[in-house]
């Protein structure tokens, strides 16, 4: 047990270095900032003169060293434009994010298990043929489009919702729809194929023989057993759930860490921008340790591997 | 299809006689048909404008025939723009999915082949990939290293590889096993006649059921970036960038919302479906399950080949938009 939390937690610090080197990477790769900050008149003396005071004229791998260290305190940078810790940024934002993918990921949930189990018991009925049609559908539509429809008819045409924004239920109501389509889709889908190959097992037929309502055995045997890959998939498309979350924020105007992103790229204010991919991708990289920690704690088998 | 090298090909690779014909293989088929002929079947230029002309209703809402899915607020032709939109944002991701899966077979093959060291340097870039949220990382690349066609070939290249390496190396893995690889080791074959004459067609058809469900990925990537502003930039027309100038028309001008979307949708669900179809075809226990949805059990225990390698390696994982 132990020695599979010490592996699975150092491949997790091993992505987080893999996170800080690429951003680091793409930082230096961007260019000088002197020429994004400094009025273009300044005089050579001037930009020599912010290099050095941002650290910019010492060696590469110096650079890294300072880079990571001062990561590590929790200084991601100075914000060009808000000059104020790029880090204290994007926590402001970080909230709204949450919010949105937390009631996404419940939406998602609650509709696709009921719905992926129902389709499995009633295989190759109407209803699972309608399940699944949708499903590919959902599968197909962009997230961002999906959201714009949903303005364009709810919002605009039929004035049900507001178009955007955060702060009353009303609001959230699109954003966390949108964005939970693409995964409710996705989770029904396994959902459904899960079921189906639990419920073709022994041990269901046994259960049937002595007389248990079909739903009971659905519900009571078969999900149980069909709960692992479920949570096995879902860790596996959180990132899809982050992305997705950015191009909702984007459209709905949501004020979470997606729009901010977008915001500093305008302004070309990088710290920010790397500030808001850095505390992400760790948030996710964190969650996932976690899952994969809850994983083993479900399945004993796990323990071993 | 009656031409002589395709029975070969398909036999080389592996791939079941049926299963081609499907509607979503029809639906790929007229996409790129229509990105190939737009020249000739468009009936504007895509950057043709007409400021007397714009924000015109599309046919049916009050437009005419010489606009029939109506105008930009520059005027210019939505139906243009998007058959020329079908050249850019399918034949974008047609050439990363090729190069991705150029890269990702070729690495996949070596990694499981040879093992060791290898194995573990190219998986562990792999693992660490997979375990990062795609998209966030594919906007910071765009932003910070300017949109362009090649940076945009780049990041989409990035997303798709990773998908083929795992699912080759497991295969590989699990053929090295096998009595036919033991004995053409036994007869003195070397590794690359090994690898290419008897591992890898075992693989490339499931690649192949891969390779639709990337594209209809990369469709999806390519137009959430252009979306952003950070793909496809202006005047040419890709889907995402056309749906990124309509939003500040969403109040007043629905067509401009609703098009370039439809043809995003039609075109991922057909790749989505000429996937489902070929897998169908190559083993129908596997009808209604897609790639990475199945139990995942570690991938080395899984003995079998082919089809069954589709699903426990080849996820639609990580981004999606």
């Amino acid at each position: 047990m132990s020695l599979r939390v010490l592996r699975r937690a150092g491949r997790a610090l091993a992505a987080l270095i893999g996170v800080l080197l690429v951003v680091f990477v793409l930082l230096r790769l961007s260019g000088d900032p002197s020429y994004i900050l400094l009025p273009p008149e300044a005089t050579d003396q001037q930009r020599a003169a912010f290099r050095s005071h941002y650290g910019l004229d010492q060696p590469l791998a110096v650079q890294f060293i300072v880079y990571v260290g001062r990561c590590l305190h929790g200084d991601l940078g100075q914000s060009f434009s808000f000059q104020i810790p790029a880090a204290r940024v994007v926590m402001d934002r970080l909230p709204a994010t949450l919010e949105l993918t937390a009631a996404a990921l419940t939406l998602a949930l609650i509709i696709a298990i009921p719905t992926g189990v129902l389709a499995a018991t009633r295989r190759g009925t109407r209803y699972d043929r309608a399940v699944m049609g949708v499903v590919l559908i959902g599968q197909s539509v962009p997230t961002f489009w999906l959201g714009m429809l949903m303005i364009l008819l709810l919002a605009v045409r039929w004035h049900l919702l507001p178009v955007s924004g955060r702060g009353t239920w009303a609001q959230l109501v699109m954003p966390a729809t949108a964005l939970a389509l693409w995964l409710m889709a996705l989770l029904a889908r396994v959902t459904r194929s899960e079921m189906l190959e639990v419920l073709s097992q022994d041990f269901v037929r046994t259960a049937r023989a002595k007389g248990i309502s079909e739903l009971g055995i659905a519900a009571w045997h078969a999900l149980r057993n069909a709960v692992l890959p479920i949570v096995t998939v879902l860790g596996l498309q959180l990132g899809g759930l982050v992305g997705g979350a950015v191009m909702t924020e984007t459209v709905f105007a949501w004020p979470g860490v997606g729009t901010m992103l977008l915001d500093a790229i305008l302004k070309k204010d990088y710290p920010v921008v790397l500030a808001g991919v850095m505390v992400v991708a760790a948030t996710f990289i964190v969650i996932n340790l976690i899952l994969d920690l809850l994983y083993g704690a479900l399945d004993p088998r796990m323990r071993r591997a | 299809m009656s031409v002589s090298w395709w029975p070969t090909l398909r036999r080389w690779m592996r791939l079941p006689e049926r299963g081609w014909f499907s509607g979503g293989a029809v639906i790929v088929t007229l996409v790129l048909l229509a990105g190939l002929v737009a020249p000739w079947m468009a009936p504007h230029g895509y950057d043709e404008q007409d400021l007397t002309l714009a924000v015109q209703p599309p046919v049916g809402a009050g437009g005419t025939w010489s606009n029939p899915l109506g105008t930009d607020p520059l005027g210019r032709d939505i139906l243009s723009r998007i058959l020329y939109g079908a050249r850019v944002s399918l034949g974008l991701a047609l050439v990363a999915v090729i190069i991705a899966a150029a890269i990702g077979v070729t690495l996949g093959l070596v990694s499981g082949w040879v093992g060791g060291r290898v194995d573990a340097f190219v998986m562990s870039v792999v693992e660490i990939q997979l375990s990062l949220p795609y998209l966030l990382f594919a906007i910071a690349f765009m932003a910070l290293l300017q949109p362009s066609l090649g940076n945009l070939v780049i990041v989409l290249v990035l997303r798709s590889w990773v998908v083929y390496a795992q699912l080759v190396r497991v295969a590989v893995l699990s053929m090295k096993r096998r009595e036919f690889v033991t004995v053409a080791v036994a007869l003195g074959a070397g590794d690359w006649r090994i690898l290419f004459r008897h591992i890898a067609p075992n693989v490339l058809a499931s690649a192949l059921v891969v390779s639709s469900f990337q594209l209809a990925e990369l469709i999806i990537v390519e137009s959430s970036l252009s979306f952003l502003g950070l793909g496809v930039q202006p005047p040419m027309p890709s889907w995402g960038s056309m749906l990124s100038q309509s939003r500040e028309y969403i109040s007043s001008a629905w067509w401009l919302v609703l098009f370039p979307g439809l043809a995003i949708l039609v075109t991922v669900l057909g790749a989505n479906l000429f996937g489902d179809a070929i897998r169908d075809a190559m083993d129908p226990r596997l009808r209604g399950v897609r790639a990475g949805e199945v139990s995942e059990l570690p991938a080395a225990a899984k003995t079998s080949v082919a089809p069954d390698v589709v699903q426990s390696a080849a996820g639609r994982q990580g981004a999606r938009a």
